[in-house]
């Protein structure tokens, strides 16, 4: 399809799009036509489109716009990866929004014109790679071609005299000089073929297949990343759920997470069933220095029993950077916090609450927020908004704040609503954040009653004589600590990953090879010129190839030691009137 | 060593140290710069003026065959063994205060590795110090093979600016790792990166040179046309400048092309490389291995566009100063990247260290 830039003399030049640099010149008046001017009709038409589409030009047009249509979605913040950040985007922009959300730009990655883009590039690629690779092939099997008539011609160039014993053979000499020098040129990985003509005798050697080898593993390898990604992203799921300490998560829809994005071909049936319980999580604290970093926390560990049907319970750990796996989940630990246990009792001491209740934190220090709902069991509705210090202290201001992370003073303290919590309507409601309105706020902020206060252990009434809240102490029930803590974990399956990864690897060993192997043909020859043999050597880049020159005085070096001979002076070789000698030596007709 | 003198503040001494000395070794580049100009005009006046046919010479007085004879003299010069290259008295001592200046970047980068017992490259100031660090280093070893002495002012004026603009505005006391970071990738991922952008460096002084060097052959050859053209007599008219004289002691820019590509190609494997490290840390800490994170996103985007470089070396048309300012472009983006998406982009890599 792609019109071929080699010659047809050369079948072993890798296939070039028209208008690779390395082509040859098509500003002349038949490639104009040829390119400029398709033949009329729909088949002319099409030709000609997807001559151009599968050009060099197109690809690093298309490349280009790639990158910079890629830009924008590292300054606008985007649904996939920062929905709060387009939610804030908006609230502070009412005006532009609409315009940028109907131009997808909260949507880059996956927005029309994002998508046109790196189809483009594919199609372009893939019409640009097939021709090439079935080219590539019938080249593996070709000869090196005839040596040049006039090597001098080339740039790099060597020619050497040697001495011939008096009564020596010339055409004889002459070949055993070109066997050894084909002996060597096939030990370092050329190709080679003999052209023996007359009494001269000449070695055509070429190597560097494997550069146009490796430019087609890395192409071909890009598109296996595509695909990888396209299809293996619809197989794929992520999950979040919370755990406190002593409680399990279930593997199953319905029961264990708070959120669930499954990919288009995900059966969420066909959840493999396994249970988590956090035994513990553990969590190290650096020193209360006072200097910068202090307090940092880390170490971050959760331990956890791990549960299968028919199998053995056993012992996971989940660390930061060390997923855990478990039938191709993965399973991540993304956050941790504070459970405080709370229990409200009504005005005739029943229970009527009693939960590990997770509390986000909001600072490093831990300052953490939480929400008790009590939607049956009391005369009204009750809604409690939390907030819990591990190391409560007094700031500057009065406020309470939390100094340190660590549980060595902790405090919670409620606001108190009463009335309709809005949950029984059934609208979702987050479990972390409580609308109050419609409600009536009976202590805390501006109801002219203090906010509750308790530490673990501690009782206090609720207003109007409601009943008592409870900050339990988990020490009383045999707990090393006072409060529970939590992990909040993420589950992913993506079984594209390792697809991805191993495209990923190919392409690189490609790009190393389609880089780095240098393409060149070498050339040596031996001519009988009275009683002795002039010796050429000579060589050919085909693409960049920095040490082209260094090869040809290596074979010249090496050669000549191996042969051992005298070097005489000749005379320079008659040089018939011919055209020009090429400016530049990238593609000289060499037959 | 008494308290109040920690690794740290010893390191920070030795990277003040270091900065000055590259300031001095900036300095004597210069001054090489200038004397090349000189050189050059003197072997333009030495030039007998019978051998340079009137036809061909140049208002600034070179014919084509002079300025193609210098440039074949600068290549060759290019990639002459040290031993064999001229004896060029400012650049040598140019290149010895770099490596002096060097000496004590790798104590202070050391140091504070030890001071903060990891690896000195995770937060903007000490990626800061280990990338300058390695862009001297990889000047210095390719110095072996090339006689790149003509970017001295270029490495090391990059070198203090980057250096000493981070000492200034993004130092940080040592504070140990956050969790995600303490990770053999990190050691791996950020290392091979600044790698990468080091030879990117070399490449992208290269392509402005080249691009000033592709200007003043254009602007010479028009030159001898208009004088051709007007003949001997008539006055010559007021030709464009060439740029600095300097350029007339240096490879052409199709020479310098073909070696900005070399440096470019290796960089842009360890950027491949850093981008798949990237993805295989990312899908241990993160739990997706590439999520369009602003960071990803950058990092993505620069390899876009040394892919196009690579693809503009190879397209017709595209060779030559365009492909040179892709090759720009692309190691702006790099800086870019560093300086601004470090500290002003929100995304999940905040590990700047500032606040
Ligand atoms: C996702 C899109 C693409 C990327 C990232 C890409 C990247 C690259 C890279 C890095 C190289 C140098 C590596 C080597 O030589 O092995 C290269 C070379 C090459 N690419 Fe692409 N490419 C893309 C699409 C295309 C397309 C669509 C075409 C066809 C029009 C194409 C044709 C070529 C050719 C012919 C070379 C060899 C250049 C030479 O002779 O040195 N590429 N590409």
């Amino acid at each position: 399809m792609s019109r071929p830039s080699s010659d047809q003399a050369d079948p072993s030049a890798p296939l070039r799009p028209g208008d690779h640099s390395d082509a040859p010149d098509t500003t002349g008046p038949d490639a104009d036509r040829a390119i400029v001017q398709p033949q009329l009709g729909v088949v002319g038409w099409l030709r000609w489109g997807w001559r151009q589409l599968t050009s060099m030009r197109t690809a690093l047009v298309l490349l280009l716009l790639l990158a910079i249509a890629a830009i924008p979605g590292s300054i606008v913040p985007q649904r996939g990866a920062d929905p709060n950040g387009v939610t804030q985007w908006r609230a502070d922009n009412p005006d532009l929004y609409p315009v940028l959300d109907a131009l997808q730009m909260f949507d880059v990655y996956t927005s029309v014109w994002f998508s046109a883009i790196y189809i483009l590039l594919f199609v372009s690629l893939i019409g640009c790679v097939i021709p090439r690779t079935k080219h590539h092939w019938q080249a593996l099997k070709s000869r090196p071609p005839r040596t040049p008539a006039r090597l001098s011609r080339l740039a790099d160039h060597r020619s050497v005299g040697v001495a011939l014993a008096e009564d020596e053979d010339a055409a004889a000499a002459a070949a055993t000089a070109v066997d050894e020098a084909q002996r060597q040129l096939r030990k370092s990985g050329y190709r080679v073929e003999r052209y023996d003509t007359g009494g001269t005798a000449s070695v055509s050697a070429e190597r560097g297949y494997l550069r146009e080898t490796g430019n087609l593993v890395f192409h071909g390898a890009l598109v296996g990343v595509l695909l990888s990604v396209g299809i293996g992203g619809g197989m794929t799921y992520t999950g979040q759920t919370v755990i406190v300490e002593g409680d399990t998560f279930v593997n199953s829809l319905g029961l264990g997470y708070t959120s669930f994005n499954p990919g288009r071909f995900v059966d969420t049936d066909e959840m493999p069933p396994y249970s988590l319980t956090l035994d513990k999580f553990d969590v190290s604290y650096g020193a209360f220095t006072g200097e910068a970093g202090h307090g940092m926390a880390g170490d971050f560990l959760a331990h956890l029993t791990v549960a299968e049907p028919g199998q053995e319970s056993r012992n996971g750990e989940v660390r930061v950077n060390h997923p855990y796996e478990i039938e191709g989940d993965r399973i991540y630990l993304m956050g941790n916090g504070y459970a405080p246990t709370i229990t409200v009792r009504d005005a005739s001491g029943g229970v009527v609450f009693s939960e590990d209740v997770p509390f986000l934190p909001q600072d490093n220090n831990m300052t953490s927020q939480g929400v008790v709902k009590i939607a049956d069991g009391m005369p009204d509705q009750l809604g409690l908004v939390g907030f819990f210090y591990p190391t409560a202290a007094t700031l500057n201001t009065g406020a309470i704040g939390s100094a340190y992370g660590d549980l060595t003073n902790p405090l919670v303290t409620f606001w108190v609503y009463e009335g309709d919590l809005g949950i029984d309507d059934g609208t979702p409601r987050s479990v972390y954040t409580l609308d109050p309105t419609g409600m009536e706020q009976i202590a805390g902020g501006d109801s002219g009653l203090a906010s509750l206060e308790l530490e673990p252990g501690q009782t206090v009434d609720l207003p109007n004589g409601l009943g008592t809240v409870t900050f339990e102490d988990q020490r009383a029930a045999g707990a090393d600590e006072s409060v529970k803590r939590y992990v909040s974990l993420s589950i992913h399956r993506d079984i594209g990953a390792p697809f991805v990864l191993v495209f990923a690897i190919l392409a690189t060993l490609g790009l190393l090879a389609g880089l780095f192997v240098p393409r060149r043909r070498l050339w040596v020859k031996a001519t009988p010129v009275d009683g002795a043999l002039r010796l050429e050597y000579a060589g050919l880049a085909r693409g960049e190839d920095p040490a082209i020159a260094q090869a040809v005085s290596d074979i010249s070096r090496t050669h000549l030691a191996a042969l051992g001979r005298d070097e005489v002076d000749l005379p320079p070789e008659v040089e018939r009137p011919r055209r020009a000698r090429p400016a530049r030596v990238h593609t000289p007709d060499v037959d | 060593m008494p308290e109040d003198l920690s690794l740290d503040a010893v390191s920070v001494l030795l990277v003040w140290t270091a900065v000055a000395v590259y300031a001095l070794s900036f300095i004597a580049y210069a001054v090489d710069l200038a004397r090349r100009s000189d050189l050059a005009l003197k072997a333009k006046d030495a030039a007998p003026a019978a051998v340079a046919a009137p036809a061909l010479v140049a208002a600034g007085g070179q014919t084509i065959g002079q300025i193609r004879a210098a440039e074949a003299e600068a290549e060759l010069a290019l990639n002459a063994r040290p031993a064999d290259r001229p004896r060029l008295l400012w650049a040598r001592i140019g290149t010895a205060l770099a490596w002096i200046g060097f000496l004590f970047h790798v104590a202070a980068t050391v140091l504070r590795g030890i001071a903060a017992e990891r690896v000195p490259w995770s937060n903007m100031y000490e990626f800061a110090m280990t990338g300058t660090l390695l862009v001297v280093m990889v000047y210095l070893v390719v110095l072996f093979r090339y006689d790149l002495r003509f970017l001295g002012t270029f490495i090391t004026g990059l070198t203090v600016v980057l250096l000493g603009g981070a000492a200034t505005s993004f130092y940080v006391v040592v504070v140990p790792l956050a969790d995600p970071l303490k990770s053999v990738w990190l050691v791996i991922h950020v290392f091979v990166a600044s790698l990468a952008s080091a030879f990117l460096a070399l490449a992208f002084a290269l392509s402005i040179v080249q691009l000033m060097q592709a200007r003043r052959e254009v602007r010479a050859i028009a030159r001898v046309g208009a004088d051709s053209a007007t003949g001997d007599d008539a006055p010559a008219p007021r030709a464009p400048r060439e740029g600095p004289q300097f350029l007339r002691t240096l490879p052409s820019a199709e020479a310098l092309e073909s070696l900005a590509y070399r440096f470019a190609i290796i960089g842009f494997i360890f950027w491949t490389f850093t981008l798949i490290a990237g993805a295989i840390w990312a899908n241990d800490a993160w739990g997706r291995y590439w999520g369009f994170d602003t960071k990803e996103v950058w990092t993505f985007v620069i390899w876009v566009l040394y892919a196009g470089y690579i693809h503009a070396r190879a397209t017709r048309g595209w060779r030559g100063n365009r492909s040179a300012w892709l090759s720009i472009v692309g190691f702006s983006a790099v800086l870019f990247n560093f300086i601004i998406v470090n500290q002003f982009f929100k995304g999940l890599h905040a590990y700047s260290g500032l606040s």
